[in-house]
């Protein structure tokens, strides 16, 4: 039962961070049209920038997480300027810009800080103890509190201001959108600075609980491949719902059989829902 | 008569050229000749439209399949490498039911998916695979001789001889194949499925068929791959891997047939002549990434087009 619980615990933990991501990427990938490779680097310089904040220059972990938000945020309005944009017509052409943005983001992240792990201090040490061996660091809640509140208000905003109606509109149906007033390339700004932010807060939360390193990025992106793959290409309910399932299922392998078992499971998943319903489970038909 | 004589000077260059190399250099050979197969026979499949992000990890079937024949079986060598290939592409067609049931964006992820899944299995299962070390000791090509060139295996000029010539009998069969009545469908299928398809075309069996015969080349390419340096493990066929084979692709164009081994040969010498000997090491991955992002935004064609270019500049003058 304590096992039970504690697994638990760890799933919500996991789907926060996940479902952070995740939803950045459809977020992307709605507006855009383009599926963004590098968005594990985005999460890993959102990781690297607590470790330049606050480990190297020791300012408070909230400053670190607030630059991780804005960097990381500035890095996807590059991105949308530099090479989505040009690349609108070429739907292999964004694919295979963002690979290359990933290789650069690696290699300026090991020349910049080396390839070895980096030692971030624990920003507590505080743990809620529920009983003897069900335990939650308070770091861990602290990242499960800022994905509940982060989610609910980009849901508010999507769906009750005026921005986040040009926003679905745009991703909808452009040229409608855009004879009806609505700044395409607006509405691309906010969504890229967005979804990369979001990558970029999860990758400061955190920091100081993973391995800090410039091939961090390669997991979490698979990862978030699964939850968009399973929750539907463009739908942001679907990818929460999705981290959530993926959560769960993963970190239940992982206790009971192993992690390499855990993650055959987790690409199986995606492959049968592919095969079964390629639209995902919270996809229309129309947006495949 | 022109032909017979570039092919004459071309084939007496490419058998002079290692001697002018030093020894890292003549390796980088061995590995570019495997490479060209492996990115040619991946122009195969894009000829149908499919984008795979999984014909490295198919590539590693066929070395991990030879490897295992020669090692545990005790098959002859060349034997196990045609095997390596066979298993490949059989495996091609067992992956193609679910695969094929999907098209686009959506075969690159269920690609990318299958072949991480195969990966972790080589890396889960230590017998016979084994587990993430990999396999080690894999039996080298027995050193032979034809009278006027005795062959050891040790030498990389001699593996580069042998992989040449097997590399440039599937290059010709591959185009072979691309200029036949098959190859023209796969075209087709690509550019005018439903035509096709009207047309009593069997999509889904010239898909496989595609599928089947370019997995079965870049299994063969493993197993030479394999059996030259001896030691393979799950990381040798990892995604990074496959964005470089992405890249030789994009960077030289799919349009020909020359395109992508343009690529593979331009990227490779700037990759490891130049910038290993300037001593960019660290900064390697920087600039590739760099150049593939400048070749899809101002080369979107590929290098292939900038030739075509001057041929046909050539042609007015």
């Amino acid at each position: 039962m304590d096992l039970l619980a504690q697994t638990g615990l760890n799933a919500v933990y996991a789907a926060s961070y996940i479902s952070l991501i995740a939803v950045g990427l459809v977020l992307i990938f709605g507006v855009m049209g383009v599926i963004n490779f590098a968005h594990g680097e985005l999460y890993m310089a959102g990781a690297y920038s607590v470790v330049l904040i606050y480990s190297d220059f020791q300012l408070p972990f909230m400053v670190a997480v607030a630059v991780g938000l804005l960097f990381v945020g500035c890095l996807g309005l590059l991105m949308e300027r530099a090479l989505f944009r040009p690349l609108k017509d070429n739907p292999l052409g964004g694919l295979v810009a963002s690979i290359g943005f990933l290789m650069i983001m690696q290699a300026l992240a090991s020349m910049g800080f080396g390839v070895r792990m980096e030692h971030i201090p624990p920003v507590t040490q505080h743990v809620i103890e529920f009983s003897e061996r069900v335990r939650l660091p308070l770091s861990r809640l602290y990242v499960i509190i800022a994905a509940v509140v982060l989610l609910t208000v980009l849901w508010v905003f999507l769906k009750k201001t005026r921005f986040g109606w040009a926003l679905r509109a745009a991703a909808q149906d452009p040229e409608a959108a855009a004879l009806q007033g609505i700044s395409i390339k607006q509405t691309a700004r906010i969504a890229m600075f967005i979804g990369a932010g979001l990558a970029g807060i999860a990758g400061a939360l955190t920091a100081p609980l993973v391995s800090v390193n410039p091939h961090m990025g390669h997991s979490v992106i698979v990862t978030a491949f699964i939850v968009i793959i399973v929750g539907g290409v463009g739908s942001l309910e679907g990818a929460v719902i999705a981290s959530v399932v993926y959560a769960i299922v993963h970190t239940f392998v992982t206790t009971f059989f192993d992690g390499v078992v855990a993650d055959i499971t987790g690409l199986s998943l995606m492959l049968l829902v592919l095969i079964v319903k390629p639209t995902g489970l919270f996809g229309s038909a129309d947006r495949a | 008569m022109r032909n017979l004589l570039i092919f004459i000077v071309g084939a007496a260059a490419l058998i002079t050229l290692p001697h002018f190399l030093s020894f890292s250099q003549q390796e980088i050979l061995v590995f570019l000749t495997i490479n060209i197969l492996l990115v040619s026979s991946y122009r195969l499949l894009t000829l149908t439209g499919e984008w795979s992000l999984g014909h490295v990890v198919i590539m590693g079937v066929g070395a991990y399949a030879s490897a295992l024949f020669s090692k545990e079986l005790g098959l002859y060598v060349p034997v196990s490498i045609l095997l390596g290939g066979i298993v490949a592409a059989l495996l091609a067609v067992l992956l193609s039911f679910p695969l094929f049931r999907m098209k686009g964006f959506y075969f690159l992820i269920g690609s990318f998916a299958a072949g991480e899944i195969i990966r972790l299995l080589w890396k889960r299962f230590r017998d016979p695979f084994g587990g993430a070390k990999g396999i080690k000791g894999i039996d080298p090509m027995p050193d032979f001789s034809i009278g006027i060139y005795d062959f050891d295996f040790f030498e990389p000029i001699s593996y580069y001889y042998l992989s040449a010539m097997i590399v440039a009998a599937c290059l010709w069969i591959l185009w072979r194949i691309e200029r036949s009545p098959v190859g023209l469908t796969f075209h087709a299928v690509h550019w005018q499925d439903k035509l096709a398809e009207a047309s009593g075309v069997n999509l889904r069996a010239y898909r496989t068929l595609a599928f089947a015969i370019s997995s079965g080349f870049a299994g063969i390419a493993g197993a030479l791959l394999a059996h030259y340096i001896g030691t393979i493990n799950p990381n040798s066929f990892d995604v990074e891997v496959m964005v470089f084979v992405l890249t030789w692709a994009i960077v030289g164009g799919t349009g020909t047939f020359y395109g992508p081994i343009l690529g593979c040969i331009v990227l490779t010498v700037l990759n490891e002549i130049v910038l290993r000997e300037l001593g960019f090491e660290q900064m390697r991955p920087l600039i590739y990434g760099a150049i593939m992002i400048l070749s899809i935004l101002f080369m979107p064609k590929g290098l292939e087009s900038v030739v075509q270019r001057i041929i046909s500049r050539r042609a007015k003058t």
